[in-house]
C-alpha cells in the first residue's frame, strides 16, 4: 500500500525542503521504499539539500513531456537503499506541469514505492495545485510566527475544499527558552488557532544548517532536531508515539538556567 | 526593565495568539475590515431608528464559537450602548 504525502506550507522559508528530505532519509532508513519528488519547478532545492545536485540529468518536466523514461529521471540516493529523488527543472516554470499530469506520474510510482514524498512550492498557484493534486494526506509545515501560520491556516483552507483524505501540523524551528519566557506562542497555542492534529514538533537546531551545508540528511544524528524527525517518521508509519512539546523544563535545567540566563537549548 | 515589562505588560505571545485569532476569523469568511465597518454603519442607523445610541462607543466583532474543531462558525457580537430609549 503506498501513500502519497504533500510537504506544504503557503509561507516559504519555513522548512518544507529540509523536512521533506528528512522524512524521506527516515522513511527510507527503516526499510522502505521512498520516492521524493520536488515540484518546486524553477525553484529546486530538494536536490541540494540531499547532496545529489551533480547526479541530475532528466528531470521531472522531461518525464511530464516523455523526454525520457520516469526511471531514467530517478536518482537513487546511495546512503539509504529504497531512496529516490526526483529532482525538479531549473529553468522551466510552474505552468510547465499541470495536475492531470502529476496524477498520471504518481499513479505510475505508486506500485512501486511505500511512500511518495511531495515537495510543495510556496503560493497557493500551479505549482500548489500540482503538489497536491496527487496526494493522499498533507503535512503542513509552519513556524510558530504569525505570518507562517495565517498562511498555514489558508492552506488548510484550500486542502479542505480540495477533499485531501487527511492533514497533519508539524511545527518547525520551535525555540522553548522562548516558549517559556512567553515570547513564542506554544505548541497548544498554534494547534489551539488550527485546530489541526499535531504529528510534530522540531526544535530549532543549529544542526539543521551544519547539516544542510554538508548535503547531509540529519534524521540520523544524535541532535534533537533529528530525534524530532524520527519520530515524525514513526507516527507516519502509524506507530503510537506521544508528541514530545518542549514545554516542560527537567529540574537541572531549570537551576542551570539561574547560571546561565538565555540559554538556547542544546 | 525586562522584569517589571514581565509582571506587568502582556506577553508577546499572547498578543500574537489573540491577534492571530481575530485576523483568522476575517481571513476564513473573507471579510475584511473595510466590509466590517460598513456593516457596523448599517446597524448604526437601523437602530437609531428606534432608540438613540452611543454611536461613539458601538463595536462589532467577529467572535469564533466555543465548539471545537475547524467547522466551528463565527458569530458577529455587536456591543451598542444606549442612551435613551425613544417611545
Amino acid at each position: 500500500m503506498c501513500e502519497v504525502i504533500v510537504i506544504t506550507s503557503g509561507k516559504g522559508g519555513v522548512g518544507k525542503t529540509t523536512t521533506t528530505a528528512n522524512l524521506g532519509s527516515g522513511l527510507a532508513a527503516s526499510g522502505k521504499k521512498v520516492v521524493m519528488i520536488d515540484t518546486d519547478i524553477g525553484l529546486r532545492n530538494l536536490d541540494v539539500v540531499m547532496g545529489l545536485e551533480n547526479r541530475i540529468v532528466y528531470n521531472l518536466v522531461d518525464v511530464v513531456e516523455g523526454n525520457c523514461r520516469v526511471k531514467q529521471a530517478l536518482i537513487r540516493d546511495k546512503r539509504y537503499p529504497g531512496l529516490y529523488l526526483l529532482p525538479s527543472a531549473q529553468t522551466r516554470d510552474k505552468t510547465a506541469v499541470n495536475e492531470p499530469q502529476m496524477i498520471k506520474l504518481i499513479e505510475h510510482l505508486k506500485p512501486q514505492f511505500d511512500f511518495i514524498l511531495l515537495d510543495c512550492p510556496a503560493g497557493i498557484e500551479q505549482g500548489f495545485k500540482n503538489a497536491v493534486a496527487g496526494a493522499d494526506r498533507a503535512i503542513i509545515v509552519t513556524t510558530p510566527e504569525v505570518s507562517a501560520i495565517r498562511d498555514a491556516d489558508r492552506i488548510v483552507g484550500l486542502l479542505e475544499a480540495h477533499g485531501i483524505g487527511r492533514m497533519d501540523l508539524l511545527l518547525n524551528r520551535m525555540r522553548p527558552d522562548l516558549v517559556r519566557r512567553g515570547d513564542m506562542m506554544s505548541p497548544t497555542d498554534v494547534v489551539d488557532i488550527l485546530a489541526v492534529p499535531l504529528i510534530g514538533v522540531i526544535p530549532d537546531d543549529e544542526q539543521v544548517v551544519i547539516s544542510t551545508n554538508q548535503g547531509e540528511p540529519l534524521v540520523e544524528t544524535a541532535s534533537l532536531a533529528g530525534k524530532a524527525y524520527r519520530d515524525i517518521c514513526l507516527r507516519i508509519r502509524g506507530e503510537d508515539i506521544p508528541v514530545e512539546l518542549y514545554q516542560t523544563i527537567s529540574f537541572w535545567t531549570r537551576v542551570s538556567g539561574i547560571f546561565h540566563k538565555n540559554e538556547r537549548l542544546k | 526593565m525586562k522584569r517589571f515589562k514581565m509582571f506587568f505588560g502582556k506577553k508577546s505571545s499572547e498578543v500574537a495568539k489573540n491577534r492571530l485569532k481575530i485576523l483568522l476569523i476575517s481571513d476564513r469568511i473573507n471579510c475584511s475590515p473595510e466590509v466590517m465597518e460598513r456593516i457596523k454603519a448599517d446597524l448604526v442607523k437601523s437602530i437609531s431608528k428606534y432608540m438613540s445610541i452611543d454611536v461613539e462607543n458601538t463595536e462589532i466583532v467577529l467572535k469564533r464559537s466555543s465548539k471545537r474543531g475547524r467547522n466551528r462558525k463565527p458569530s458577529l457580537h455587536a456591543s451598542i450602548p444606549i442612551l435613551d430609549i425613544r417611545e
